[in-house]
């Protein structure tokens, strides 16, 4: 889950990161109010910036500077609806002004392939730190961290050293290194990123960009973060499928999915958009492809297949839909029962069932192969094998166009 | 033999008196795993006594339980928010094969107990993983016993299901040893290390690997097959179709900038000499040709 720079900058602060003083805005006459308040403290001048989870923010005209609370009243109204790079922004944050000597770079990360942390390091902050890895590596130190260690004393002065900052100031970058590991740590963070921080004209060090990504497995251990989910640009029908417990991702095809097990529904959506793929090539159509990601796990009861079945009929853009399912813990003929039941169950609330094909095969699938054919379920065809019955619900979807 | 987990693998199961540990307890039990303890502070020194019969003696920890019955083996189901102190129990207690079933760690507590193992001489496979097979040998996890039988391909999947999927398109040729490492940003036992086993394993003649979007575990892996696997290799990678920022069901799932692509994987693996399928049967179909091409004959 990624922050916000303004949750990042709160995030901060309740560590002890030196940042500067900043407040979120949701409307001009919100951002009015907080630059009157947070300009008093520069002169004024404040700094109006786009809240979106993408980077080049500053060369999309999401960031802009203001020398009064009017003006900062004026460059919100521009800023907020702003689409940038398909993000649409609906909060500014607004920030005090700063004199900025020099700017640096500061992140920690997991490293995946080392199974460990990394600390990474530049003088030469403020710019895309990826275009400064790839032109000038020798520029961007980076430094393992032991997830048992952290940043220690010896840790910060190892950094300290690799990124070649001046002696000067030691004490205050290794302090905010030490701090920002703390973050990292106790938030249960998979990112920290500071760019830049910076040196002000005055000399002090202080985080004016923060980015955070919070590990979304440490939940039991951080009630607190409930406040971080967004729910603002959310697609209806993932909304619908959260509140159902279902492990959801909409797309933008028009068959819809439905299978157990976070691989096996990917490679669902492969064989699906191939399929798709192959007879539009041959009959020279659209080509169909997979409108959701749907893992209905390892129990795949007859509520949790309704509830699945239920948000994907929701879904306008489906014309067909795929079960797809291996009987691995799972009985097939539990899965072929779910359907059933599910069936009556969205006949219950009124619902009208889409063309499906259900591909059964592992643990008990002769049986629940044969509970479906008993059914004789209105729109549902069984193939037992996957690309076969890729093939049957690319038809079913290209015919219902 | 096998990789990892042989006929002679004694294994203890920490969780086991939980609902999920009961359940594949039980199921390990029945596929002929020597399970010879369990580990639960609350309930040690009683026994629980499983369907068929099989009395499992219940002990306080995981030094007492080695101590008592020779295990080498653990299994872990207890839930995320006392997994890592589990494996460090585990780790500690010089375990040589923790084997970590439960799904929804923590990452930072996945990568203290990772990082706390190295060098301690106990290999960690998981978190949030089917476990390993050894078919008609030994059972360490919830990959159900009854898809394939013994044969001498190796499997090493990042996915529970399509490890089940692969096993049972390849069930006519059967299988030495199917690991599932799990698909978590961080992992104890990875594509390279089974690789290696493999390719040491006299019992394996050939080597299925299944990867999926996320990360650079699958070029590392193809690096590795170029310089030091002579066995054939067959992958599989899933997630072609997967949107860019979009967390697929897996932690570590996800594709983020211009990394962790399935193209990339497949053109990496390719390029290792690994023959690459598109679907899941069609790299059954490319397994199959491999070992009929080494002698084998399907049954």
């Amino acid at each position: 889950m990624d922050l916000f720079e303004y949750q990042a900058r709160d995030v901060f602060e309740k560590h002890g990161v030196p940042v500067l003083a900043g407040a979120v805005a949701t409307t001009p006459e919100e951002a009015r109010a907080a630059a009157e308040k947070i300009g008093a403290k520069s002169g004024g001048v404040t700094v109006v910036k786009a809240q979106v989870k993408t980077g080049g923010r500053g060369k999309a005209g999401g960031v802009k500077v203001a020398k009064s609370p009017e003006e900062a009243e004026a460059l919100a109204a521009q800023i907020l609806g702003m689409d940038i790079k398909g993000h649409i922004v609906r909060k500014v944050m607004i920030a005090q002004g700063a004199r900025i000597a020099e700017e640096y770079y500061f992140s920690i990360l997991l490293d995946r392939a080392h199974r460990t942390y990394l600390a990474m390091c530049s003088k030469e902050g403020g710019m895309d730190i990826e275009t400064l890895a790839v032109e000038r590596p020798e520029a961007l130190a980076r430094i393992a961290v032991d997830p048992n260690v952290g940043i220690d004393d010896a840790k910060a002065d190892e950094i300290f050293a690799a990124a070649g900052f001046p002696e000067a100031d030691r004490a205050a970058i290794t302090a905010v290194m030490k701090t920002l590991w703390e973050v990292y740590r106790e938030e249960d963070a998979t990112l920290v990123e500071v760019n830049p921080l910076v040196k002000t004209e005055e000399g002090d060090i202080v985080a004016l960009d923060g980015k955070v990504s919070i590990d979304g497995n440490s939940e039991f251990r951080h009630p607190e973060h409930d406040e971080f989910v967004d729910h603002s640009k959310t697609d209806p029908l993932e909304v619908l499928a959260t509140e159902k417990g279902l492990n959801y991702v909409k797309l933008d095809g028009n068959v819809g999915i439905i299978g157990n097990g976070a691989g096996l529904v990917m490679s669902t959506l492969d064989v699906v958009a191939y399929a798709g793929q192959d007879l539009a090539a041959a009959t020279g159509g659209p080509a169909s492809g997979p409108a959701n990601f749907l893992d209905i796990g390892g129990g795949a009861n007859a509520e949790v297949m309704a509830d699945g079945l239920d948000v994907i009929f929701e879904d306008a853009q489906v014309k067909a839909v795929f079960v797809n399912v291996f009987g691995g813990i799972t009985a097939c003929d539990a899965v072929a029962d779910g359907i059933v039941q599910a069936y009556a169950i969205l006949a219950d609330h009124g619902k009208h069932p889409k063309p499906l094909v259900v591909r059964l095969d592992g643990n008990n699938a002769e049986l629940g192969r044969h509970i479906l054919d008993e059914a004789a379920l209105p729109l549902l065809e069984r193939v037992d094998t996957m690309d076969g019955a890729a093939r049957r619900v690319a038809e079913l979807a290209a015919a219902a166009k | 033999m096998a990789i990892f987990l042989t006929k002679d693998s004694k294994v203890i199961v920490q969780g086991m008196t939980g609902s999920e540990g009961m359940k594949h307890t039980t199921r390990m039990l029945a596929s002929g795993t020597d399970i010879v303890g369990g580990v639960n502070p609350r309930k040690a020194g009683t026994t629980v006594t499983f369907p068929q019969g099989q009395e499992i003696p219940v002990f306080g920890g995981v030094a007492e339980a080695m101590a008592a019955t020779g295990a080498d083996v653990t299994v872990i189901f207890v839930p995320a928010p006392f997994t890592k102190a589990a494996v460090v129990e585990a780790i500690d207690a010089g375990i040589p094969l923790a084997v970590v079933i439960t799904e929804g760690v923590a990452v930072r507590d996945t990568a203290e107990f990772f990082n706390y193992s190295l060098g301690k001489g106990t290999r960690i496979i998981g978190p949030n993983c089917p476990g390993l097979i050894s078919p008609a040998a030994s059972n360490a996890g919830i990959i159900p016993a009854d898809i394939s039988g013994p044969g001498r391909i190796g499997l090493v999947s990042k996915s529970g299901t399509l490890t089940y999927q692969m096993m049972f398109e390849l069930r006519d040729f059967g299988f030495s040893t199917g690991v599932g490492i799990g698909g978590d940003p961080i992992i104890g036992t990875t594509h390279i290390d089974c690789l290696e086993a493999f390719q040491n394993d006299p019992d394996t003649d050939a080597i299925v690997m299944i990867g999926e979007i996320g990360g650079d575990a699958e070029e590392r892996a193809a690096a590795y097959i170029k310089d030091h696997v002579t066995k054939p290799v067959v992958g599989y990678v899933a997630g072609f179709t997967a949107p860019e920022g979009k967390t697929m069901g897996h932690a570590g799932a996800i594709v983020s900038g211009s990394s962790g692509t399935a193209q990339a994987k497949k053109e990496a693996l390719e390029a290792a000499g690994v023959k690459v399928g598109k679907t899941p049967s069609e790299t059954a179909a490319l397994m199959r040709q491999i070992m009929v091409g080494l002698g084998a004959t399907p049954h």
